[in-house]
């Protein structure tokens, strides 16, 4: 083998199968909607008018609630995406792309796109690690679902069909 | 290095160059990595080195694998469908200066431990950027950023 060394050999092929083995993975996990466990969808309110939606205490819906001062833009009116984004991130585009589409085609949607080096303290509040990271919230602005990576296209209508 | 400067969202590059610069630079990292120690190892690295530097602080204009995709491969293949931004290529070479680099000064100084470790994870960021299109550096970009900046 001349010059390989055996200590050499065998760092490269380990190297390969594990970053073979995580980029499968990855592939295999990225983009997936995780529903947030602890969400409550808004309660069918009409037969039992004691129950105002809006003034429901910060805790009984579950997931984290945004609000349009915390986004910087209007919530939408049925529904929002929420796309956090940076400038090194390849997906970001695509995403942004898959997301302005479906907020066009489901009326009352709003897309809005975050800069996440802008807002560092909603990264930490929200736990963001990485770009995208996609957050649908209902009516109210509460988190339902989240999705870190390029979310299918599929899974993002799934998503909002089940709050709008 | 502030990310405006080397943001242009204007500027756009076929997705396959920096795929198939990311290809050569596994090549190039794999072999210096199995003759670490010798003097072959030590003259990939310092070419590797240069290679991302000029990625990183020139221009992906000037990084000479995304030159021989432009001249060589890129005539010969089907015309480009699917454009990215250059920052996350350029992002990219910046980490893989930074670990190329830290290799070089481990052999220099006769720490090639730290050799072996640094050229190991840009073996495996480059292996995973042209297999599978991931830019681990860039990924890590916004973990690093939450945790060192106020």
């Amino acid at each position: 083998m001349g010059i390989v060394t055996m200590l050499g050999l065998v760092l490269v092929v380990s190297v390969l199968v594990v970053a073979t083995a995580f980029g499968l993975w990855r592939k295999k996990a990225d983009g997936q909607m995780k529903s947030i466990a602890k969400y409550a969808p808004i309660p069918v309110a009409d037969d039992d008018p004691e129950v105002d939606v809006v003034t429901a205490s910060a805790g009984e819906h579950g997931g984290e609630r945004l609000t349009a001062q915390m986004l910087g833009s209007a919530l939408g009116e049925r529904a929002t995406i929420v796309q956090f984004s940076t400038a090194f991130c390849q997906p970001c585009r695509a995403t942004r792309r898959i997301l302005e589409e479906v907020a066009t085609m489901i009326e009352g949607t709003n897309h809005v796109e975050i800069d996440a080096e802008a807002h560092l303290d909603l990264v930490r509040q929200l736990d963001i690690r990485r770009t995208p990271t996609v957050l649908v919230l209902d009516s109210r602005g509460i988190i339902t679902k989240k999705a870190v990576g390029l979310p299918r296209k599929a899974d993002v209508i799934a998503a909002l069909g089940e709050v709008v | 290095m502030s990310s405006s400067a080397i943001c242009d969202p204007q500027v756009e590059v076929d997705v396959r160059g920096p795929r198939f610069a990311a290809g050569i630079t596994v090549v190039v990292l794999a072999v210096s990595l199995l003759t670490m120690g010798t003097a072959v190892a030590a003259v990939l690295l310092a070419i590797q080195t240069i290679v991302f530097g000029l990625g990183a602080f020139v221009g992906l204009k000037a990084q000479p694998y995304g030159i021989i995709f432009r001249k060589v491969v890129q005539p010969r293949i089907a015309p480009a469908s699917e454009f990215e931004a250059i920052a996350p290529p350029r992002f990219a070479a910046l980490v893989g200066f930074i670990f190329t680099a830290v290799a070089l000064i481990g052999l220099a100084t006769g720490v090639t431990a730290i050799a072996y470790v640094a050229v190991a994870f840009a073996l495996a960021a480059a292996f995973l950027n042209s297999a599978f299109g991931f830019c681990l550096g860039c990924e890590m970009f916004l973990l690093g950023k939450r945790t060192f900046s106020r």
